[in-house]
């Protein structure tokens, strides 16, 4: 399994360099996850759904889809199209330090 | 008495019934169905309703005629899913209890997901689906008329069953306006959220090439937002356009809204399952087979002919005590039809994705993996009577549930 360092701490990822244990992730490895990401900065708006995701993921066990975030999370759709631009629903859980969400192919 | 109560009387609900009717002792088994619905559709069929090779006839036939003796049939609404308590309660207010219940009520495209789609104006206008027989049969009508311009065909968001589907309406949509003489003057894009012609790579590959090859343009990685009816465009979240003449839109499609009412689903009304003994992950006496499931498989009529197979052996060893088996490996085995007379087959599961080589007889065939022959053309149009003839009655059919590696080239 690969490695990479994030804010000091070594971790186990994936080959797409998703984190392998959820439970590995801090809040201060979010912006350099991001970075790699190509999000130069986290705002309060990004924060709100990496924290909705953690929570989420920590009460089912399971990465919530974009539905379920406008449905559960309030988290309009077209927000994450702007706040994690491409794939929000793959980037989002990367920085959020969870595994690639299922729906991806 | 004990009671079976089987959800759905579609593919899957009704191979369940022909298969345990039989072998249920019936001093001790009561079996109930229920379905809404008189008519059977034969599915598949619908793809080749727009373009006059299927009439409404050829796809339809009475439910009842496939029941075997000593079920009880209902046809009525189900309202509700009462798990906690082991009732069902129909839309006339009784109430069924059961032992075991068996959920197969399928699912169907929800248009009023997508903005602009259904209340936009456009809707069986210039916006048709062909994932209803109501759709296919508008669809039919409205190109027998059409003088050509841009087919756009958009698959909003995955899963949608039958996953080649789309792809295939666009293959015979190319042979369709060659033999219409007016080809030159159609313009055919295929609109998808995957990155690719499909979701394996090495399919993707393979179909990628061949819409090449008939000159439809591909644009990948699409998801849809909102159709702009009164401009003839669809946009995606970021912000992508695509214009269209004809807009064919394979709509998300979700598990029954009985699902939803009933708080046992995901946000597509698709139902937690184990992905191997097809049991429901919450309730120890309830299993879901066919589109019905959360399972990351295809959702397709053959998917649901091999789920039968694992779920008919758990079944019967849930009800004697004994664990359940692990078997299903998400088999699926689709026929594309790719037009002017040729199919393909592609044949794998949740490890193995397609590849080539021989089908069923491993070097002998007679049916080419990942591949384009006549004899793949002739598999698909023969379905329909093995659909009708073997597979709603559960027959055994000389090919295995699971997938076989051999006759596959790697
Ligand atoms: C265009 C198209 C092409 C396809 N092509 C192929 C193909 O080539 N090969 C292949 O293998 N598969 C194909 N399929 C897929 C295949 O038809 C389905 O996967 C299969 O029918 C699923 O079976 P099912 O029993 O899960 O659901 P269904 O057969 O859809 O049955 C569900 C049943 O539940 C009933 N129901 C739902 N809710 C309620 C309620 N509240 N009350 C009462 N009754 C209810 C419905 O009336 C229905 O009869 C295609 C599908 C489409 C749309």
């Amino acid at each position: 399994m690969p490695t990479k360092t994030y804010a000091g701490k070594t971790v186990e990822v994936t080959d797409e360099g998703f984190l392998v244990n959820p439970d590995d992730w801090t809040e201060d490895m979010a912006p350099e996850i991001a970075k790699e990401e190509g999000i130069e900065e986290l705002t309060d708006m990004h924060w709100k759904v990496i924290r909705f995701m953690r929570e989420d993921f920590k009460e089912r066990g399971q990465i919530p889809s974009i539905r379920r975030m406008k449905n559960v999370g309030g988290i309009p759709t077209a927000d994450l199209y702007k706040l994690f631009p491409g794939a929000p629903a793959k980037k989002a859980a990367k920085i959020a330090g969870l595994g690639k969400p299922e729906g991806c192919v | 008495m004990k009671k079976l109560l089987i959800l759905g009387a579609g593919t899957a609900g009704t191979i369940m019934a022909n298969k345990l009717a039989p072998v249920l002792d019936k001093s001790e088994w009561e079996i109930t169905i229920v379905d809404r619905e008189e008519i059977h559709y034969y599915q598949p069929g619908f793809l080749f309703i727009p373009f006059g090779i299927y009439t409404r006839e050829d796809i339809i036939k009475p439910k009842r005629d496939f029941f075997p003796p000593g079920v009880e049939v209902i046809m009525s609404e189900i309202e509700q899913i009462m798990p906690d308590d082991n009732k069902v309660k129909l839309s006339n207010g009784k109430i069924l209890p059961y032992d075991y219940l068996i959920i197969a009520t399928g699912s169907r495209v929800n248009p009023a997901e997508i903005e602009g789609l259904l209340d936009g104006g456009g809707w069986r206008q210039n916006i048709f689906d062909f994932y209803t027989p109501d759709g296919a049969l508008a669809l039919a009508k409205y190109l027998k008329y059409w003088e050509g311009g841009r087919l756009v065909v958009n698959v909003a968001e995955m899963p949608i069953k039958c996953p080649v589907a789309p792809l295939e309406f666009v293959f015979l949509a190319d042979w369709w306006f060659t033999e219409q003489g007016i080809r030159d003057k159609v313009e055919i894009e295929y609109v998808t959220p995957l990155p690719g012609a499909f979701t394996k790579p090495r399919a993707a590959k393979f179909l990628g090439n061949f819409l090449e090859k008939k000159n439809i343009h591909l644009t990948a990685d699409f998801n849809i937002a909102r159709v702009d009816a009164g401009k003839n465009k669809i946009v995606s979240w970021d912000e992508r356009e695509v214009e269209y003449d004809l807009l064919v839109t394979i709509p998300t499609n979700m598990g029954a809204d009985v699902i939803a009412r009933s708080g046992m689903g995901d946000d597509l009304n698709f139902i937690p399952t184990d992905k191997h003994t097809l049991q429901s992950k919450k309730w120890e006496n309830i299993f879901v087979i066919g589109d019905a499931t959360d399972l990351p498989s295809s959702k397709a009529g053959s998917v649901a002919h091999f789920e039968a197979e694992v779920l008919y052996e758990n079944f019967l060893r849930a009800i004697d005590g004994r664990p359940l088996l692990p078997k299903f490996d998400g088999h699926a085995n689709c026929f594309i039809e790719s037009g002017f007379g040729k199919g393909i087959l592609i044949d794998f599961n949740y490890d193995v994705e397609p590849l080539p080589g021989k089908y069923p007889l491993p070097g002998i065939g007679p049916f080419s993996l990942l591949e384009e022959t006549r004899m793949n053309h002739w598999g698909k149009m023969m379905f329909r009577w093995v659909y009708w003839n073997l597979l709603l009655k559960g027959s055994e059919m000389p090919i295995e549930a699971q997938m076989n590696m051999a006759g596959k080239r790697q």
